[in-house]
């Protein structure tokens, strides 16, 4: 029952700063790895993921806990989630599809990857464990969201500044990225005396 | 069982659902109304639903832009001029386009959609390009994995080209193919015999179109073409000609040597003919023939590696070895080069070297 103890405010803040689910969980490693060559692509997806993220982690507790639970279906979760994402996503390609040409080639094959980004799966499921409340689980959805997206920006903004740098050639694209994860990992971790939510 | 039917209840309604959600989105996301598509400044006007590519919706109308890759974005052939209404530049086509290019409106047709009324320049020409419903008349093996595929024209039944030129071949949906894709193949009959096409297809592994032509497709069988594309033909002039081709690049180069043949064009020309071994060579009696029409062709046949059982005594080694031997001095010579990549690539490099300009050496490549 730890979940009860947290506010939502609290929790929505943890899960930016002292529990950043790419950080410190290194959930949702792979487009971020991917798509943080540019602020500007970064940004995208980023919101993207809030959305997704926001979205799904109400619906999916509205749909485990008023669903599920009630019949008896828990051993479906895993499945139901899927689907819930998968339906977001698809949402979210459509709009983008129609609102920015240019974003929706930048993302390319990530946009729809967004369906199996850990970083989303793993949201719905701490939720459960956590046994957080609908606000909490809402205001968790959301921090770890824009906790995600503010991550994948600080490194776009990096590597973007990495451009004219003169890396070792060995460490040139995901070599120096892995590493500036790492610095950036341990830069967050001074956050994590402040709250912690696990 | 109750347990069962509830939990397919509950989950088939949850997809429903969710499903319905979808429908919904997409026809107010998707949906983008007519759409007109200006053409040369008004000389054509087009209604057409909008969504699709610039290139798919000129297409469902009979306008043809030439594509060698189908609208997958890997040729960079169907470029158009898109003066309105063709939203911003996309990644996809930057890295086909030139800085000029860019300047000017060109944009890939295959890769922006028509989301709203677009004004677009093309050459006239296009509007030449048409549709040819035909009937397979014949198909044969000229080599292991080469076929050669002979089509009737029905509608319309003639068609004009200039040989060296190429056609798209659409490949209906079949099993391997869940939706119809086109592909390019060079006319290698002549232009003299309008009534007809030959093509020379090379299988290809995993190959959508040379699988359907190879596996799929038989006698009798009706086909859709569009064409002719290409800037792959004979130029008038009197210099000495090199004819290169590799495999199935053959095609385009028997065309031509055809047009020569009933033309009584006399220049001097040498083709040069590559395959790995003996079995790899085809075509060799009709371009026997043609050399009793033409006095002035020489014909090199070229194996790179040739078999035990070939017993060949002609040349060995690559084209490039064999065009290394036999041009001493390249200025007033022209080239015609068809074949891989790989192998135009090589040609293009050593001809230039041996003093050919690079505007008299002329090729296609099939990728």
């Amino acid at each position: 029952m730890e979940g009860l103890g947290l506010s939502a405010p609290v929790i929505f803040f943890a899960a930016i700063f002292t529990n950043n689910i790419l950080l410190t969980n290194f959930l949702g490693m792979c487009s971020f790895l991917a798509i943080s060559r540019e602020v500007k692509a970064s940004l995208g997806l980023g919101f993207a993921v809030i959305f997704v993220m926001t979205c799904t982690s109400a619906l999916n507790y509205l749909v485990y806990y008023h669903l599920l639970v009630p019949l008896g279906l828990i051993h479906f979760r895993y499945i139901v989630f899927i689907i819930v994402i998968a339906a977001f996503v698809q949402l979210v390609e459509m709009v983008i599809e129609r609102s920015s040409p240019i974003l929706y080639v930048v993302l390319g094959i990530f946009l729809p990857l967004i369906t199996v980004n850990c970083a989303i799966l793993g949201v719905a499921l701490f939720m459960i464990i956590r046994n957080y409340t609908f606000l909490q689980s809402v205001a968790y959805g959301a921090g770890a969201g824009i906790g995600w997206t503010l991550a994948i920006l600080a490194m776009g903004g990096i590597r973007e500044k990495l451009k004219g740098a003169s890396i070792p050639k060995p460490l040139e694209g995901p070599g120096i990225a892995l590493i500036i994860a790492g610095l950036m990992a341990l830069a967050f971790m001074a956050f994590s005396g402040m709250i912690q939510i696990q | 069982m109750t347990q069962v039917l509830l939990s397919l209840l509950a989950l088939s309604g949850l997809g429903a659902l969710l499903a319905f959600f979808l429908e919904v989105a997409d026809s107010y996301l998707g949906f983008y109304g007519e759409c007109q598509i200006r053409i040369n400044e008004g000389e054509k006007e087009l209604q057409v639903s909008g969504g699709g590519t610039l290139l798919s919706s000129l297409m469902d109308q009979g306008i043809f832009i030439p594509s060698a890759c189908g609208g997958r974005g890997s040729c960079g052939y169907c470029k158009v001029q898109v003066l309105e209404g063709g939203g911003p530049l996309l990644p996809t086509e930057t890295p086909y386009l030139e800085p000029e290019e860019v300047k000017g409106n060109v944009r890939l047709s295959c890769q922006i959609k028509v989301r709203r009324d677009i004004d677009i320049e093309i050459p006239s020409e296009l509007f030449l390009i048409k549709e040819f419903r035909t009937q397979v008349e014949g198909m044969r093996n000229l080599t292991d994995d080469i076929k050669e595929l002979r089509l009737r024209l029905i509608e319309p039944d003639t068609i004009t080209f200039k040989p060296g030129q190429y056609i798209q071949f659409q490949v209906p949906e079949y099993e391997q193919c869940p939706e119809s894709v086109y592909r390019a193949y060079s006319i290698a009959s002549a232009a003299h015999e309008p009534t007809g096409i030959t093509l020379v297809v090379t299988r290809v592994p995993e190959g959508l179109a040379t699988t359907f032509i190879h596996e799929v497709l038989r006698e009798g069988e009706e086909i859709f073409l569009n064409g002719p594309y290409g800037e792959f033909y004979l130029r008038d002039s009197a210099r000495e000609i090199f004819f290169v081709a590799g495999g199935s690049g053959l095609a385009p180069v028997m065309s031509m040597l055809s047009q020569m043949a009933e033309e009584k064009i006399t220049r001097n020309a040498t083709l040069v003919f590559g395959a790995r071994q003996k079995k790899g060579l085809f075509y060799v009696e009709e371009i026997e023939a043609l050399k009793e029409r033409l006095p002035n062709l020489k014909v090199i046949f070229a194996l790179s590696n040739p078999e035990e059982e070939d017993r060949w005594d002609g040349e060995r080694g690559r084209v490039t070895d064999v065009l290394e031997k036999i041009i001493k001095n390249g200025a007033n010579k022209e080239a015609y080069l068809c074949g891989s990549p790989a192998m135009v690539e090589a040609c293009v490099e050593l001809l230039t070297k041996k003093g050919i300009s690079q505007e008299l050496i002329f090729y296609d490549k099939f990728a």
